[in-house]
């Protein structure tokens, strides 16, 4: 900011303030009583006096105490301009001190418990409670606060994994994030492929309904198009993020209505990066945590 | 309704469209506010069609209760004070009409418009470029009719509620041009001329001096004439009155940065903005207190008067409401209660508590001169509804005041390992009963409202029974 606007800006916020002390002390100045009075104005309006009383002095007292505090403020404060104030605050300075001091206080706790191999932190009640409080405030807002997923977002208790369910994929998965690629079919196969194709996908986790013939013609159409990520046996492949199709756990729906809507138009799912947001040892405990959802499930 | 000469007499006729609209506006306006409410409590109410959806409807609720309801009653009570206190009539009855007719238009292309999904996203200045314009044009003929009326004048002296009525006008303009200049790229939409960190300055630079000139200056100047109206006393001080005319309205104008506290606003803009906030207490104190004490030697009259306690009262939430807005103002208290339900029962202190209740405690007194009667049809009803009013408001914002507290802390709760000790979600679940007694605090005032209409129309009714033209008289000083 150049000289003009600090002195432009200093001059119409000095100006507004000093007009107020100015104004109270004329009028305080020309005051006809110090006391309260019968006096009026001498004019009327539709039957309205108005009295010449002084103005209340607690209230001047409340005027003068508010004008100072302004002052002093923006002595210590920034607020004229380009003048930094004698403090030298600065909101970026005051969020900077506020994470510094949040760093220096909890993150060795985080430093120890990410020395700690994940499955061995699954046995720590503690690092798991720690764990979930993060998950709560970064994650439970698409998987659901008891991780059980939606529309969109996969259920993380079921053992059922895109990219793979070890404690490293898991990480991996938090700190970098997915970008889920599913293409839009229609193009290619046409309209009646994707309805023979939902029909042979769903036949594949033995749903009912299946009318024979489009099963088949799907089941050339996906040996032609579908197996370089889903498998000849369409089981998926954790590689490519590509779901396993036989097992009845569908991420945007399992009935024929749903399954076209995929094929038809594609389907771009992302799990965004945490690296930033969290940091490597947050992301660690964050793991353990997930991992810990669907071990009880094994058990 | 105005039996003197042509040259001799008020037009009454714009002053009583409006403070019928008022009060239908008033219950429209109020009944969005209980049903988004309702929606907050129990969600299904949003119900498939997205036309009625909380996110529509809710800028649907302000504009109602803001520009329908409490631009009708500052119509109204602006219209008939400023020939009663200049003893003039209103400088012109074709641009009169226009902005009553002009305005009515305003509020059913809201009604229409905002459903439908159309806005440009700005708080309180959501309605599309075509509107804008419309409301420009009402707006300046209103100038002209009422600074007309003031040049008019068969006084030496402009009344004090002149001074806050003009003041509102002449602001409003500004803050609207200002804040609405857009690029129009279709029938319906259009783009802000500001980006970024100025587009938010110029946002709140207009959104707070709505609060500050709309529901603060303009009623003002109703309560600096039906206060001591109704009370029958003189003005307490004239000169406090300069004082914190002019304080109010030069320092009201910097107070819009302390909505962007803590925000990529530069540093100085947010220090400039919240000192001024703070320094706003006393003038804005210097109304409350000129009209309070005008009752000075009238106290006992509130026993007896029901339309002294609504203004009376409203003077009182008016004062709680102008402590409380320069406190949360300061950044550190702004850091507990942005973002919260505070804010909201904030707002409605000042829109149920002052705003509604001088509002209505002026029609009261305005809607039975206006057809020539000494009072309204019943004095019992308005009694029931000034403790329908009061008991809604305190309902309502007592209910924002603890979930916004609550939340507040809960937001900022921290474990020892440094994770937030409550998601999101568990307080908003422990909102649940705070919004539940908003509902309620809602449907209390609404009932209220209701009485009202019931109220006006008896004694709209009267008006044939009791042939009594003298109102429209002016008198001579």
């Amino acid at each position: 900011m150049n000289s003009f606007w600090t002195g432009w800006i200093s001059f119409i916020v000095l100006g507004s303030i000093f007009g107020c002390a100015w104004l109270l002390w004329a009028t305080r100045k020309s005051q006809r009583f110090h006391t309260e009075t019968e006096e009026t104005m001498g004019h009327t309006f539709d039957g309205i006096e108005e009295y010449d009383n002084p103005m209340p002095k607690w209230w001047l007292w409340l005027f003068l105490l508010t004008i100072v505090f302004g002052l002093v403020y923006l002595a210590l404060y920034p607020g004229l301009g380009s003048y930094k104030g004698y403090f030298g605050w600065t909101s970026t300075g005051q969020w900077e001190d506020e994470v510094a001091a949040a760093k220096a206080k909890y993150d060795p706790i985080y430093a120890e418990l990410a020395a700690t191999p994940i499955e061995e932190l699954v046995q720590n009640d503690d690092a798991l409670i720690m764990g979930k409080r993060l998950f709560l405030n970064n994650c439970a807002v698409c998987h659901g606060s008891a991780a059980h997923g939606a529309f969109g977002f996969p259920n993380l208790t079921d053992n059922d994994w895109l990219y793979g369910g070890s404690p490293d994929k898991i990480k991996e998965t938090i700190t970098n994030g997915r970008n889920a690629a599913m293409p839009a079919w229609e193009s290619i196969v046409g309209v009646e492929g994707v309805k023979d194709l939902a029909h042979y996908v769903r036949s594949l986790s033995g749903q009912q309904n299946i009318d024979a013939n489009k099963a088949e013609a799907g089941a050339a159409l996906f040996q032609a198009n579908c197996v370089a990520c889903h498998g000849a046996d369409g089981k998926g492949n954790h590689a490519l993020g590509a779901p396993n199709l036989t097992d009845g756990i569908w991420l945007y729906g399992g009935t024929q209505q749903a399954v076209e809507m995929t094929l038809k138009a594609g389907r771009n799912g992302v799990m965004p990066s945490f690296k930033q947001t969290l940091g490597d040892e947050r992301i660690h405990l964050v793991a353990a945590y997930v991992y810990s959802l669907s071990k009880e499930e094994k058990q | 309704m105005n039996t003197a000469s042509a040259n001799e007499t008020y037009n009454y006729k714009v002053v009583r469209q409006f403070a019928i609209m008022t009060v239908v506006w008033g219950i429209v306006g109020m009944a969005v506010g209980v049903l988004i409410a309702a929606q907050l409590v129990w969600p299904e109410l949003n119900t498939q069609y997205p036309w009625f959806h909380f996110g529509r409807l809710r800028p649907l609720h302000t504009n109602a209760v803001i520009f329908a309801f409490g631009g009708c009653a500052l119509f109204a009570t602006s219209y008939y004070v400023v020939q009663r206190t200049s003893q003039a009539r209103l400088f012109s009855d074709g641009l009169a009409a226009f902005t009553f007719w002009g305005w009515q238009a305003v509020i059913v292309a809201a009604a229409i418009t905002l459903p439908l999904g159309y806005t440009t996203s700005k708080e309180y200045a959501e309605l599309e470029w075509p509107i804008d314009i419309l409301i420009t044009l009402v707006w300046v003929s209103y100038a002209i009719v009422f600074f007309g009326t003031i040049a008019k004048r068969k006084m030496k002296h402009i009344y004090v509620a002149n001074w806050f009525f003009g003041a509102f006008i002449l602001t409003v303009a500004v803050l609207h041009i200002g804040n609405s200049m857009a690029v129009p790229v279709s029938a319906m939409k259009s783009y802000s001329v500001y980006a970024g960190a100025i587009d938010a300055m110029v946002q709140w630079w207009y959104g707070h001096n709505a609060v500050g000139f709309f529901l603060t200056a303009g009623f003002l100047g109703m309560m600096y004439y039906f206060v001591p109206k109704q009370a029958e006393r003189p003005v307490y001080s004239y000169r406090l009155s300069i004082v914190h005319f002019w304080a109010l309205i030069s320092i009201y104008v910097w107070a819009g940065a302390h909505h962007l506290h803590y925000s990529a606003l530069p540093d100085w803009a947010q220090s400039a903005g919240m000192v001024m906030s703070l320094i706003l207490l006393a003038p804005s104190w210097g109304g409350m207190i000129n009209g309070m004490m005008t009752l000075s030697g009238a106290w006992h009259k509130l026993r007896t008067d029901p339309v002294l306690r609504f203004l009376v009262v409203s003077l009182s939430f008016y004062g709680m409401s102008t402590f409380e807005g320069p406190m949360m103002s300061i950044k550190t208290v702004n850091a507990l209660s942005h973002n919260t339900d505070w804010t909201i029962g904030h707002v409605h202190s000042g829109a149920l508590g002052w705003v509604a209740m001088i509002s209505i405690g002026a029609l009261y007194h305005l809607i039975p001169r206006l057809y020539g009667l000494r009072s309204m049809f019943s004095t019992d009803l308005v009694n029931v509804h000034f403790w329908l009013a009061t008991i809604g408001t305190v309902l309502y914002i007592a209910a924002m005041w603890v979930n916004g507290i609550m939340q507040g802390l809960m937001w900022r709760a921290v474990n020892a390992d440094g994770t937030l000790q409550y998601s999101f979600v568990q307080a908003l679940d422990a909102s649940y009963p705070g919004y539940v007694i908003r509902v309620l605090g809602g449907a209390v005032f609404l009932s209220g409202m209701l009485l009202m209409a019931y109220n006006v129309y008896r004694t709209i009714r009267q008006r044939d029974a009791v042939a009594d033209d003298a109102a429209a008289v002016p008198q001579t000083a």
